[in-house]
């Protein structure tokens, strides 16, 4: 359109009117626009340049090795094996399920796991790591390696993890590890962020347990410089994880192999120490379990079946097992009356099969009675109408007393689960726990082993190394840490006199060794390896006197729980003692027909550090003893390198 | 003829057209993409690759574009513009109907050497048709009502368009360049008062019936506009972006960290760091220095413009120049403030630095207009 010099000049003038309101508008917003980058970048700077630092620097959790822990030959009861794994990132992925998919083409997962994983993940923020698959192959594990371009978001890492070789023989004692559940952080009130690392496992039973802050060792860190999305760009510094200490126990893998495959058939324990160390050199508790598979992640239908078994394989028999010591008290009994000047050795109390008090007969095992009993005899043959009158003469308090100082009714401090001070009766405690008076007839059953008195095998086996020793022994269980003696000092001595001793050993050397002792089927032809021992067998149902004018029923005609316990305590080489056992099969009958027989084997296992030979059992027995050591799987041990011994 | 077709005789022609054009802008123009092949090169991570190089090409490829488009006299500008606004609307409709197919919301046409956002051609476009109608039209009637809803439908059309795509930065671009194009070219400041007055009592009811029986808007809707207004009630979701970009930003102090120092852009907390963020890469490695550099730059550039329209007594060369202006401010501007906080995220990338080929060769094309204008002025 033509426009005439006016009506352009017009448009032009007004044209340059609006620009300069426009241009007036747009100085001012680039002054808002720099007076809003003035505030920011200089009025917050300080406060934007610490976020900044916060957004860049990541501090991430070094686990520490977990220490190790070694037998006393330095053989390798706990270790960490290298755990391959493959850790997934969501955010990487790209299109999860095309990664997962290919994954399992290359490792074998199970679809459960699989899923499971993958759902996790979903529920996760996406930059979090997911442990897809562990335990892989090394062969699995350099496949993915190798496909990694194929596989987004997919990382191989190399972890710990503990494992067991000697599985189910140690269960009982060095225990296991698992996750860290919310129980165990409100239970233990541990506030080391160790425990915040996915899939970090702690002691949860026994010495891995007990001995947790030893073994655990000290988190160390990184600092790195990470992404939006959490990818590491590179490592600021770092503070390296101190390793946990190595654990060296006075157990032996040998004697522990042999005495778990020993007990193996029955709900049993046995412990054996070192009388003048104290070193616990076997503890073994059947059945047992494969601590690995605590590791691994237990499923419910396993968990289940340890659970249900009637014989308990869950329980650590040795230190968490109560029973009644029956017979093998009566050491006690005659000790305390010796100490108290009630009764001389050679003195004799006749035995007719039972004593009467007031309207209550207390019966002796043997229905006819023994006779004339002196107190050696009495121990050799176990008679119950004995320690009847000897108890009547020294009492309950005196008794007690005798049981405490041989190490009864203690909880020994000994890195182990669930250990129990077992239970010695005195009229205090009676009153207040049964709110009745101390009566006769409690101190009798008593004197017996009966009644309310409980001991764990552990006891019975410090109460056998006290008697061999005559001095105050404490159990131990942990040889070394980090290299460093743990052991103590174990001279301190009972002042008991030792022609006391002297003659309770000479009872318990008859048990095994006197034609007429309880133990004589068990004893050791071999004159330097001869035991002094002990049997009992405990009830644990009460005999009505119906029952006993009809007949006492057989063990063996009983339902397996109502049978009665057996039980030996014993030492060996007699003459110079050298190893203490306590045995205890739960409803396994009579102590010396079912117990004796295990402590002598487990005693020559202790003095031979191998299999025994035959030559050390009577000639009639050889045979069927041969026949059950070939019969019994042993682990085939390498004697115990240098190098092991060394580095433990 | 005009009244520049009867003086042209006084304007250059042939290569004399070199020394006449506005050396002063070109080079402001050159500063401006430096920075931009700086920043780019270092969120590379001190790499041409991947985008410094890509975009130093298209940068002499937008120089060419822009020589060639500013020798040409602007009256042959003009008499194309109507052409050009159809074509870019013909395109526009072209990605809504074939370009989604397949690619998810694709907004872009294949060429091959590079990519065509038919939205970024329109904002020249649109500034050409406005400004060859109201050359067309006689000054009287420029208020006339028939004569607003004219321009005003060329300017909703292509909005709309965009809005659906959905790009909401184009179309607010649009929307606020186009008004700005009836506001220069003398329309009554009453319709714009009226707009504006209707606009904030929209507003203004649909917050204050929040919460009352008459709420005009469900809840949720009320709760996308608050995350929308102020990101950072939601730090890790919507707001995260800018609670990011202002970290990095303020890290950078008065004098920034340096170059290729910047921790933030380089470690990815970035997002779209070499795009429409990045200015904090900027921010964050020269400081407040650096951002008021780039700042006076473009506001000189405005200047230019501005002094190249007013100095013509064309009508179309001058509404030409300012529309071009109004749209480079309205780029710089809404990226900033969007990046700074002051406004919310909207896909605006920052103009002549930020990497993109479409953005860079309109943007180009459209200061060829301003050459051509400044050459082609009566002397």
């Amino acid at each position: 359109m033509k426009r005439t010099q006016k009506e352009t000049e017009h448009s032009a003038r007004a044209i340059t009117r609006r620009s300069m309101v426009v241009g007036g508008l747009m100085l001012a917003t680039g002054g808002l626009l720099a007076a809003r980058m003035r505030y920011l970048q200089v009025e917050r700077a300080s406060d934007f340049r610490l976020l900044a630092e916060e957004n860049r620097i990541n501090i991430q959790l070094l686990p520490p090795a977990r220490g190790l822990i070694y037998d006393r030959q330095g053989r390798l009861l706990a270790s960490n094996e290298q755990n391959y794994t493959v850790v997934m990132v969501r955010e990487n992925a790209g299109d999860v399920d095309a990664v997962l998919d290919r994954l399992s083409r290359i490792v074998n997962i199970d679809m459960q796991d699989l899923a499971r994983a993958r759902d996790e993940m979903m529920a996760r923020a996406p930059f979090v790591p997911i442990t897809i698959a562990d335990r892989l192959s090394w062969e699995e594990f350099s496949s993915v390696a190798v496909n990694a371009p194929a596989l987004p978001g997919i990382t191989p890492e190399v972890g710990l993890s503990r494992i067991y070789p000697f599985g189910a023989d140690f269960a009982h004692v060095v225990g296991y590890v698992g996750p860290v559940s919310d129980f165990y952080l409100e239970s233990t009130g541990d506030t080391d962020p160790v425990l915040q690392i996915p899939d970090f496992q702690v002691g949860r039973y026994a010495v891995e347990s007990r001995m947790e802050q030893d073994l655990r060792g000290e988190t160390g860190s990184r600092r790195v410089e990470v992404n939006a999305t959490g990818r590491v760009m590179r490592e600021l510094d770092r503070i390296p994880p101190t390793p946990g200490k190595d654990l060296q126990l006075t157990v032996d893998t040998g004697l522990q192999n042999y005495a778990q495959a020993r007990l193996s058939g029955e709900s049993a324990s046995a412990v054996v120490m070192e009388v003048e160390s104290g070193d616990i050199v076997a503890l073994a508790s059947a059945p047992s379990y494969d601590p690995n598979l605590f590791v691994r992640g237990i499923s419910t239908a396993e968990y289940g079946n340890l659970t249900n078994d009637p014989y308990r394989p869950l329980a650590s028999k040795t230190v968490q097992g109560l029973y009644p010591p029956g017979s093998t008290f009566k050491m006690i009994t005659a000790l305390a009356g010796l100490e108290a000047g009630m009764i001389e050795p050679d003195e004799t109390i006749t035995c007719n099969g039972f004593i009467e008090l007031g309207t209550r007969r207390f019966h002796c095992w043997r229905r006819g009675g023994h006779g004339r009993m002196n107190m050696v005899d009495g121990l050799t043959q176990s008679c119950d109408v004995y320690y009847y009158e000897l108890a009547q003469r020294v009492g309950i308090d005196a008794i007690s007393a005798m049981a405490r100082r041989l190490g009864l009714g203690e909880r020994y401090d000994v890195p182990l689960s669930g250990v129990a001070s077992g239970l010695v009766p005195d009229r205090d405690w009676k009153r207040a726990n049964r709110g009745s008076e101390w009566v006769v007839g409690d101190t009798l059953n008593a004197a017996i082993g009966q009644g309310f008195v409980l001991n764990s095998p552990l006891q019975l086996a410090v109460m056998t190394s006290r008697l061999a020793t005559g001095r105050a022994i404490r159990p131990q269980l942990v040889r070394t840490l980090n290299g460093i003696d743990q052991r103590r000092d174990q001279t301190e001595d009972l002042g008991i006199d030792p022609a006391h001793l002297a003659v309770v050993r000479e009872g318990m050397w008859n048990v095994s060794n006197f034609r007429r002792g309880t133990a004589f089927r068990s004893r050791v032809v071999d004159e330097g390896f001869q035991i002094a021992g002990k049997t009992g067998t405990s009830q644990v149902r009460n005999i009505t006197a119906a029952e006993r004018a009809t007949g006492v029923t057989r063990n063996e005609d009983l339902p397996w729980e109502r049978r009665d316990h057996a039980l030996f305590v014993g030492y060996a080489p007699a003459d110079a003692p050298r190893y203490a056992v306590s045995v205890v099969v739960e409803h396994g009958g009579g102590g010396s027909t079912v117990a004796a027989p295990i402590a002598r084997d487990l005693l020559l296992r202790a003095m031979h550090g191998t299999v025994p030979p035959s030559s050390a059992y009577p000639v009639s027995q050889r045979r069927d003893i041969e026949a059950m050591h070939d019969e019994m799987q042993l682990l085939p041990l390498d004697p115990p390198t240098e190098a092991g011994r060394t580095r433990a | 003829m005009s009244f520049l077709e009867y003086t042209h005789k006084a304007t250059p022609t042939g290569l004399r057209k070199v020394l006449h054009l506005n050396w002063a802008l070109i080079l402001l123009i050159g500063a401006v993409a430096s920075i931009g092949f700086l920043m780019l090169y270092s969120v590379a991570g001190g790499s041409m690759q991947p985008w410094a190089s890509l975009q130093m090409q298209r940068f002499v490829l937008g120089l060419v574009v822009m020589l060639i488009v500013a020798f040409v006299p602007i009256w042959f500008w003009r008499n194309l513009s109507v052409v050009a606004y159809g074509v870019s609307l013909l395109l526009l409709l072209l990605v809504e109907f074939f370009g989604s197919v397949g690619m998810g919301a694709q907004r872009w046409i294949d060429l091959g050497f590079m990519r065509l956002q038919p939205s970024e051609l329109t904002k020249v476009t649109l500034v050409m048709v406005l400004a060859a109608y109201y050359d067309w039209l006689d000054i009287r009637k420029v208020s006339h009502p028939a004569f607003v809803a004219i321009p005003v439908a060329l300017i909703l059309v292509p909005t709309v368009l965009t809005f659906i795509q959905p790009d909401l930065g184009t179309a607010v671009l649009l929307l606020i360049g186009g008004a700005a194009m009836l506001f220069l070219a003398g329309v009554h400041w009453a319709y714009f008062a009226a707009v504006i007055g209707a606009a904030v009592g929209l507003v203004t009811a649909v917050i204050a019936s929040r919460g009352t029986e008459w709420q005009l808007l469900q809840d949720y809707q009320y709760r996308r506009i608050d995350t929308f207004l102020d990101p950072a009630s939601d730090p890790l979701g919507a707001g995260y972006h800018i609670t990011q970009s202002q970290i990095a930003l303020g890290s950078g102090g008065w004098t920034g960290r340096g170059f290729m120092q910047g921790t933030q852009s380089s470690l990815n907390f970035l997002p779209e760091k070499h795009t429409d963020f990045i200015f904090t890469t900027l921010a964050e490695e020269f400081g407040f220095v650096g951002g008021m550099s780039l700042l006076v730059l473009y506001l000189l550039i405005l200047l230019f413009c501005i002094v190249t329209a007013v100095k013509t007594k064309d009508r179309f060369a001058s509404l030409v120049s300012l529309g071009v202006a109004m749209t480079f401010f309205l780029y710089f501007a809404i990226n900033m403030a969007m990046v700074m906080g002051l406004a919310p995220v909207v896909g605006v990338p920052l103009p002549l630095v930020s990497y993109g080929g479409s953005a860079m060769l309109v943007l180009m094309a459209a200061f060829g207009l301003v050459q051509s204008a400044h050459i082609h002025r009566p002397r």
